[in-house]
């Protein structure tokens, strides 16, 4: 979770540009954010590697470093690009390496997504405001908040 | 569209590798038919994405899966493979939307069926069914498992 204001769930993937594009208009609503995994394989074969990746900086207590990370920039998202990430936020790489093949991480990302098919959600991104979910690139509207 | 306790209507369709699917082959197991409009368009992909990401545990619930459109045998391999999808994809091609038309889910004025969901028991008697309010609308996998749960709970 960070920032303030309205809280606003996100599922998403890290491969998914309306994503990027979504996260770049949650940043600058002022909305109090929380981000969920939802890697669809077929669509984005990366998106779960990525996920797990993220979770593993969140065990080094950087998971929003990369993930604005990851989203910031798509085109570079093997392995490679992943380590040269690490190394710009401050992650210890072994422990990184280590830490987003385990169990822990993986299991992670399957509740995140189990989460997500029970509530409906059917792609990328799916945005849940105040209960109610708006699927696919989310206009100002859903994310004002009352009165605005 | 169809209502559950209807006896299914019967079909034979061709799927994505040209080996007919009767309705008779699907007697003893519980089975839901996917109508989606088209295959390729965007929202397609994602409905037939997201089922594929939960068939283990669909199956797993005792389902079987089959997709059905009104494209040919050969859009359907194409669309499958290009998506990986492993459940079959049922071409309602000739007569085009007979079988859609029979399951009262086809829209005349578009040529396509709406996005319908199913479940036809192991008796061949339908007993669930849901059509999205809009064909952009996408039924979520949530609505299988809670009409399987349903199902075994009765």
């Amino acid at each position: 979770m960070r920032g303030e204001g309205r809280l606003v769930i996100e599922y998403g993937s890290y491969e998914c540009p309306y994503c990027a594009k979504a996260d770049l208009l949650l940043a600058g609503a002022g909305t109090e954010r929380a981000f969920r995994h939802f890697p669809v394989a077929s669509k984005h074969p990366r998106a779960r590697v990525l996920a797990h990746a993220a979770e593993a900086a969140a065990l080094q207590g950087a998971f929003w470093e990369m993930h604005d990370s990851l989203m910031a920039d798509q085109a570079h998202l093997d392995d490679p690009h992943l380590w040269e990430r690490c190394e710009r936020i401050g992650l210890d790489l072994a422990r990184f390496e280590a830490d987003r093949r385990s169990e822990q991480v993986a299991e992670r990302v399957q509740r995140d997504f189990r989460a997500a098919i029970r509530a409906g959600v059917t792609t990328t991104p799916t945005l849940f405001v105040d209960g109610v979910a708006y699927a696919g690139m989310p206009g100002v509207e859903a994310i004002a908040a009352p009165g605005d | 569209m169809i209502e559950p306790g209807t006896r299914a209507p019967d079909f034979t369709l061709p799927d994505q590798d040209g080996n007919e699917v009767s309705l008779a082959d699907l007697e003893g197991q519980t089975s839901v038919l996917v109508f989606y409009p088209l295959d390729f368009s965007p929202t397609c992909t994602d409905q037939l994405n997201v089922y594929q990401e939960v068939l283990p545990e669909l199956e797993s619930g005792g389902a079987k899966l089959y997709g059905i459109s009104v494209d040919s045998a050969f859009a359907h391999k194409a669309f499958q493979e290009q998506l990986g999808v492993t459940f079959p994809l049922l071409a309602d091609f000739n007569p085009k939307g007979e079988v859609a038309r029979a399951y009262g889910v086809y829209i005349g004025e578009r040529g396509h069926s709406r996005r319908a969901l199913v479940m036809v028991g192991p008796d061949l008697t339908v007993t669930w069914s849901h059509e999205s309010p809009t064909p952009l609308e996408v039924p979520g996998a949530n609505l299988i498992f809670d009409a399987l749960e349903a199902q075994r709970a009765a």
